[in-house]
This record gives structure tokens, sequence and C-alpha cells, in this order.
């Protein structure tokens, strides 16, 4: 019986030792672990929309609570004013969700840019949503607050032919980008307070 | 007769090295030899658990009741690896992409557990470190030639850099990349290596 309250209290302190070991690390770590995902995963899409801005908009961040789910909120400066923010929203596509960064100028309420992230479209089809700049530059300077759709369903985006599917999700993701924006605009102002260009 | 731990510290590097002699731990001796940068990642993270594992074991040894050792091993160098993991996830992302699910599957390699059981559970504490640490830059050096073969030859390039010494009229032997072509470059060194340890 002694033996035996030996092995259990051998193999539980080695349990809770290595638990606690890895929860340290994990908090020492998860916040450059955070920003490297950031990085490298969305990195691409955001500098390539802010393009021109004077800081880097990676580490420029603040997350808001939307619901359940907590938003990240890139900011870009633009002639020494921050005065863009970049952030995710999502759409359904063909092959599952397509995610897009898009950048919104707080003065004018006008898009910026549109980026799609990571997607799982048809290689060489509706994964031209991704690669065509000309689809995701018809974006560009519109109204974030229009309900965008494609021409096919009585909207004015010109749908990349062959890839409807796919373009309806990336309208529907800006569409419903523009919902997130109007949600927390009034978040979105309080915090840029606090940043300075 | 007692080995010092210099020979402890060798015999990984030459008569014992884990996948050519030891033929251990071949998972990854496959998959991650298609690029230098990978197959060099792999190594240095099998040598850190390796030697983390290997001390802390041995120390504990007194303390580690003999019929639960294994699960006591695993946990050990599970710690380790998940240590390496996030570790690597922090500070380089890109292999961590590229390794994927082979940095979680060291924990169940044969060669952290094996020399655990085999070695460290009867040894001491400074042989244990030396075993490990020749243990792992064999294993390095091992998958390191091997991608070196794989990657110049299968692909034109070298740490992911084109070269030039082959000639501009050079076509990459992509045989050698593949999962096939894994098989016969390490038969091939394993037939190497016995030729040169015949006595």
């Amino acid at each position: 019986m002694r033996e035996m309250l030996r092995l259990f209290v051998v193999v539980t302190l080695f349990g809770a030792i290595s638990g606690g070991i890895l929860a340290g690390v994990r908090a020492g770590t998860q916040e450059r672990i955070e920003y490297q995902q950031i990085k490298f995963v969305k990195g691409p899409a955001i500098l390539q929309i802010m393009k021109g801005c004077t800081n880097d908009p990676l580490t420029t961040r603040f997350k808001i609570k939307d619901g359940k789910e907590e938003r990240a909120f890139f900011v870009g400066v633009f002639d020494g004013k921050p005065n863009t923010v970049a952030f995710e929203a999502t759409g359904k596509g063909y092959g599952g969700e397509i995610p897009i960064i898009i950048a919104v100028n707080m003065d004018n309420d006008q898009i910026v840019g549109v980026g799609v992230t990571t997607h799982r479209e048809t290689p060489g089809v509706g994964a031209r949503v991704q690669t065509d700049p000309k689809f995701t530059s018809q974006f560009k300077g519109q109204s974030i607050k229009e309900p965008f759709k494609v021409k096919g369903d009585g909207g004015k985006i010109d749908a990349i032919s062959g890839a409807t599917v796919s373009s309806r999700g990336v309208t529907g993701a800006v569409v419903s980008s523009g919902e997130i924006y109007n949600r927390l605009k009034s978040n979105i102002v309080e915090k840029m307070k606090s940043i300075k260009s | 007769m007692a080995k010092t731990a210099f020979q402890e510290f060798t015999k990984g590097l030459w008569s014992e090295v884990p996948p050519y002699r030891l033929v251990l731990g071949l998972c990854p001796t496959l998959a991650m030899t298609k690029q230098v940068d990978m197959g060099f990642g792999m190594g240095l993270a099998v040598t850190f658990v390796l030697v983390g594992s290997n001390v802390l074991i041995s120390l504990l040894r007194k303390v580690i009741p003999k019929n639960v050792r294994i699960a006591c091993f695993i946990v050990v160098v599970a710690t380790f690896v998940i240590v390496v993991e996030l570790l690597m996830q922090a500070y380089t992302y890109e292999l961590f992409l590229k390794m994927g699910i082979f940095i979680p599957l060291i924990v169940v390699n044969c060669i952290p557990l094996g020399r655990a059981e085999a070695f460290c559970y009867k040894k001491g504490v400074l042989p244990s470190f030396a075993d490990g640490l020749g243990m792992g830059l064999g294993y390095t050096i091992s998958l390191t030639v091997l991608a070196i073969i794989r990657e110049v030859f299968g692909n034109g390039t070298f740490f992911n850099q084109p070269i030039s010494f082959l000639g501009p009229s050079f076509q990459p032997f992509s045989f050698m990349i593949t999962a096939p072509g894994a098989f016969v470059c390490l038969g091939l060194m394993l037939c190497i290596m016995n030729l040169l340890g015949k006595k």
C-alpha cells in the first residue's frame, strides 16, 4: 500500500511541476507568438493595403471586445495623423470562410484597401480574389457604409469571371466589415485618441 | 570498465551516431531533410530536448520508482518538447511553420526515451549530459548532411539560396526531394557508414 501511494505521489508531482513550468513558459512567450502570427499571417496583407503609412501598423494595435469575440485593430499613420484602421472580417466563399483585412479612413469612412489573407479557394480560379489587384481595388475609395453586391446580384462590383462565389464571398466580407465598423466606431475613436502620431 | 565523459560524448558523434548506427529516430530523418534549415533546426531541437531530459532524469533517477519510470520519462521529455515548440513559435516562426507536426512528434521519437531508459536511469549526471550532447550533435550532423545532399541535388539550392558551382546547365534531380528519394538517400548513407565502419 505504501509503495502504491509513493507511485501516485511521484507521478502526480511530475505532472504538476511540468504543468507549472509550461504555464510559465507560455505566459512568457505568448505576446511574442501573437506578434509572429500577426506578422507572418496577416502582416503582408496589412502592410500592402496600408502602403505609405509612416509607422509600423503591426505594433500599433489595440483590441476591442465585440460581443463574445475580441477584434484586433491596426492603426496606420498617414501625413502625421493616425487616421486609418485595419481589421479583419470574413465572408463565405467557395471553399469555406474567406478572411479579409480591410483598412478604413476614419475621417471620411472611405475604404483605403482590401486584402485577402488565408483562404481555401480553388487555386487559379477563386484564388484570384487574392492575387488579382484589379478585383480588390474596386472597393478602394468607396464608402464603407455602402451595401456592396456583385453585378450578377444587382450591385456594381465586377466579379472575377468563373469565380463568382469567391467574389461574392469577398464582397460579403466587405459588407460585414461595414457592420463591424458601424457597431464599434465609437469605441475605435475612443481608443485612437490614446495613440500618438 | 568505466568510460570517461569525453568518451560518452564522442560515441554519439561516430560509433553510435543515432540515425546511421543505432537506426533510431528515422521518421524525422526522412521527413525533415528536404531543406538544410529544416534538418538543422530539427537536429538542434532534438539536442535541446535530449540534453535537458538526460540531465533531469539522471538527477531524479533515485526518486523515480521503477514501476512508473516510463510515465515519468514521457512527462519530462514532453515538457522539454513543448518548451522547444513554444520557443520556436516565438523566435523562428517561419521554421516552425515548415516543421509543423514534427516538433511535437519529438516526444515519441525513440532517441530521448531510449537514452533515458538505456542510459540516464543508470548513470550519473555528467555522463548523461555528455551522452545527450553527443547524441544530439550527432543527430544534427547526420540530418544536416542528408539535407545538404537532398537539397543541393534535388533542388539546386543550399539554405534556400541558389548555388552556382553546379553550372548553368544543371537540372535539379527532383527525385531526391520526394519521399522515396529520402529512403534511397538514407540507404546509401547507411551503406557508406557500414563500409567505413568495417574492421
